[in-house]
């Protein structure tokens, strides 16, 4: 029900549909509650609907902020 | 639970498919093969020692990525006789057809199984056609069986497990199930997944001298290698398994699909795999045997036996621990 | 998947792991246990299947709340449901309501007597139905809290504009930081953090704890479904309670902003407004549920219709309600794994993929 992966908007139509996709799987999906969306955005979609947009620069920041610990975590610096 | 009448769940090939076998057709034919419910029954017939089964193919759609019903049929049908040790032969193909299916598509589907039939070096023998009014069934259901050689040295079972074998799986889990979901729901999945349906006596065929090192091998149809996995315990309470989380062997794009609709990849089916349990000295041989085989280029060991309470235990990938349970319901019908 | 590779490297999770050791080692030094709660789902699904509660020491419980909307969903909802299929209404529902009890049966059962139910994975699906030629009745079943309610209302929306004219929806749709504080007042509870929520966020905003924490003072964490945001949100909880801080951390900003998503939050107060809510196990919860208002009544199913929800009988000896406050793990209802399965379930935490029981059952027994 709750999708946690987010997905890449691959086409936007003019009536609030929308194309996205993950890993090559497409899927419809309804765009009208994120302001804005565009091809390239990567969504939340959640019962078939994209209910936010990703922020990259914040996933990004994030991921580093793991990828930090992992490294830290193997060289013993804790 | 509704008393007296059949759930889609019961075809779910997990918990309640196992209580429908186990509670009315096993008390009718108690005392044969079919004790156990093995996938195929090694019988004997006029002195010859052979491996006999049977399957009903009901998928939907009839046409997926990486296959049809027809070749579906066959290879579930010949899979099944090599896991139980068999060299597959001759197989039957029944037909029921609902009114106003499409000839070429039947056309089709025929073409399909003769071709699955002659790579599986099996033959068609025998078969049967039946047609009920329109609305009586959806399209076509097909059924298949097959007979081959019991092969020698293969003694196979829940029993034989001890702890320290070695559990190996000879490809990517859950295509199958996937790439029919994914063309189910609409999903465009081109060129990133499709159904692993294939034959796998090579792989048993490859077996040979190794046959008595084998202690359980099955295919993970329906229900998926968690199916499988807890069949290898047989009910025993003195023996586990424990899987490894980053072992297991899952295609990216099963893995897409899985996420989207919410599937365990442990519950899905695979239709042209094998998971195997053998002595510890034994799996590097057969793994090197089954990666010199098309179908097995993805073979690896994915977790051990152990001393345990009849658990199947997973190693989760970021270091946590959980158990693998039977799937149960309806997440995924008509796969097969 | 690069991405979801980045959230799940077991070295990081081991650097993870010792912060949540020293922070649960200091409030062991002040003679404290301390209990969480998340409030998701999807969380207890990702916590079960990654086996996260395996980082937790001694200290330090985690218990599932209320977070499972199909779980706190009363009984009697099932029996509207059921009502209406028994009158030839096409019922259109999210997979998992199909097996939940209500007081005499599941929609599986109608089903295999002949009723027509429908399982889609969209709303939309259903009011497609509903708009194709010589289509019969649609209710929708709609349960959910907010990151379901934002779609609802879109769908409501696009209905109304359709004129769709043979669509409605029964709603038990609600909202969470009502149950939240309902949870922080009651003193069995006991619960010393809240892990918030992910998409429910995403829709309502970290704002919409900011009044919990400074009422309660309960530290509230809003965190992702991958184990490293887990157990990051479970660091921070740990590490707010050893600093004796309550705040709002909001650790999923890659998603949720601060004031959540305006957009949805419009939609949702064009179509529905607040009402009292019965929730399963909590009793009810005044403002905390959302009805569809009055004049989009000809897609509200019960005025529709005419059926309403009553207060359903729970099944005797269920234990559902003291599970989802958190005042019981799974193991300890005297039913669980034994009259109550997956397969059998007696009670809806038991056959909702989201439900404490479904994932203790699955995943921890």
């Amino acid at each position: 029900m709750c999708l946690a992966v987010p997905m890449k908007i691959v086409s936007v139509g003019s009536d609030g549909t929308g194309v996205a996709e993950v890993s090559g799987a497409r899927h419809e999906v309804r765009l009208e509650l994120v302001e804005d969306a565009a091809v390239g955005d990567y969504v939340i979609v959640h019962a078939g609907y994209a209910i936010e947009k990703l922020d990259r620069a914040e996933a990004e920041e994030r991921l580093a902020l793991f990828a930090e610990m992992a490294r830290r975590e193997r060289d013993g610096s804790g | 639970m509704a008393e007296g009448k059949i759930l889609l769940a019961h075809g779910g090939g997990g918990r309640l498919s196992r209580e429908l076998v186990e509670r009315h057709v096993g008390p009718r034919f108690a005392g044969g093969p079919l004790d156990g419910f093995p996938d195929a029954a090694r019988i004997a017939v006029g002195g010859a020692s052979i491996v006999f089964t049977t399957d009903s193919f009901v998928v939907s759609p009839r046409r997926f990525p990486g296959g049809d019903i027809g070749c579906l049929a066959v290879h579930g049908t010949v899979n099944d006789i090599a896991v139980s040790g068999g060299r597959p032969r001759w197989i039957s193909l029944a037909l029921i057809c609902e009114e106003g299916l499409a000839l070429a598509e039947l056309d089709d589907v025929l073409d399909s199984v003769a071709r699955a039939a002659a790579r599986c070096d099996v033959r068609v023998a025998t078969g049967d056609t039946k047609v009920v009014a329109r609305g009586q069934c959806d399209g076509l259901y097909v059924n298949t069986a097959g007979v081959g050689e019991a092969l020698p040295g293969f003694d196979m079972g829940a029993a034989k497990l001890r702890p320290g074998d070695v559990i190996l799986a000879s490809g990517d889990l859950g295509d199958h199930g996937m790439a029919v979901m994914a063309a189910r729901v609409g999903m465009n999945v081109e060129g990133r997944l499709a159904s692993d349906t294939g034959p796998v006596h090579r792989l048993v065929l490859a077996l040979d001298e190794l046959a008595p090192a084998v202690h359980f091998m099955r295919d993970p149809t329906r229900g998926g290698a968690a199916a499988v996995l807890h069949e290898m315990l047989g009910g025993r309470d003195d023996i586990g398994i424990v899987l490894r989380e980053r072992d297991l062997p899952f295609s990216e794009g099963a893995r897409a699909v899985a996420e989207l609709i919410g599937a365990d990849l442990l519950h899905v089916a695979s239709e042209g795999r094998v998971l195997l349990v053998c002595a510890p000295e034994a799996a590097p041989v057969v793994l090197e045997r089954w990666r010199a085989l098309p179908e097995g280029t993805g073979a690896r060991a994915v977790g051990e036996v152990t001393r345990d309470r009849g658990r199947v235990v997973l190693e989760t990938a970021v270091g946590g621990r959980r158990l693998v349970d039977l799937p149960q319901g309806e997440l995924l019908p008509r796969i097969c | 998947m690069k991405y979801v590779d980045g959230f799940r490297d077991p070295d990081a999770a081991r650097f993870l792991r010792r912060r949540i050791e020293a922070a649960a080692g200091r409030l062991a030094q002040a003679g404290r246990t301390v209990r969480l709660m998340e409030v998701c789902g999807t969380h207890t699904m990702a916590i079960a299947r990654h086996g996260l509660r395996h980082f937790l020491p001694g200290n330090v419980s985690l218990c599932s709340g209320p977070g499972c909307p199909v779980c706190v969903t009363d009984a009697g909802y099932i029996d509207a449901a059921l009502e209406l299929a028994r009158r030839g209404v096409t019922v259109a529902t999210f997979g998992d309501l199909v097996r939940v009890p209500g007081s005499a049966g599941t929609l599986a059962e109608a089903r295999a007597q002949g009723a027509r139910v429908v399982v889609c994975y969209s709303p939309a699906e259903a009011l497609a139905l509903a708009r194709e030629p010589d289509a019969a009745e649609v209710v929708f079943l709609a349960v959910g809290f907010e990151t379901t309610v934002a779609p609802l209302a879109a769908l409501l929306r696009s209905a109304v504009a359709a004129g769709a004219t043979r669509f409605s929806m029964l709603a038990a749709l609600k909202t969470v930081p009502r149950a939240l504080a309902a949870l922080a007042e009651d003193p069995e509870v006991g619960v010393n953090g809240f892990l918030c929520p992910a998409h429910v966020s995403a829709v309502i905003g970290a704002v919409a704890y900011e009044p919990l924490v400074e009422r309660y003072r309960i530290p509230c964490t809003i965190a992702g479904f991958e184990p490293l945001d887990i157990l990051f949100g479970l660091v921070d909880l740990l590490e707010q309670l050893a600093d004796g801080r309550a705040c709002v951390v909001n650790q999923y900003a890659r998603v949720v902003r601060r004031e959540g998503n305006r957009r949805a939050q419009a939609a949702i107060a064009e179509m529905f407004e607040p009402v009292d809510a019965a929730w399963r196990g909590l009793g009810v919860i005044p403002g905390s549920g959302l009805a569809i208002r009055e004049r989009f009544g000809a897609f509200d199913a019960e005025r529709r219709h005419g059926v309403a929800v009553r207060s359903g009988r729970p099944a005797p000896g269920c234990r559902c309600g003291d599970v989802l406050k958190g005042k019981i793990l799974p193991h300890a209802c005297p039913m669980f794994g034994g009259a109550c399965t997956p397969e059998h379930p007696v009670g809806p935490c038991m056959v909702s993929s989201e439900g404490s029981c479904a994932a203790h059952y699955k995943y921890a027994r």
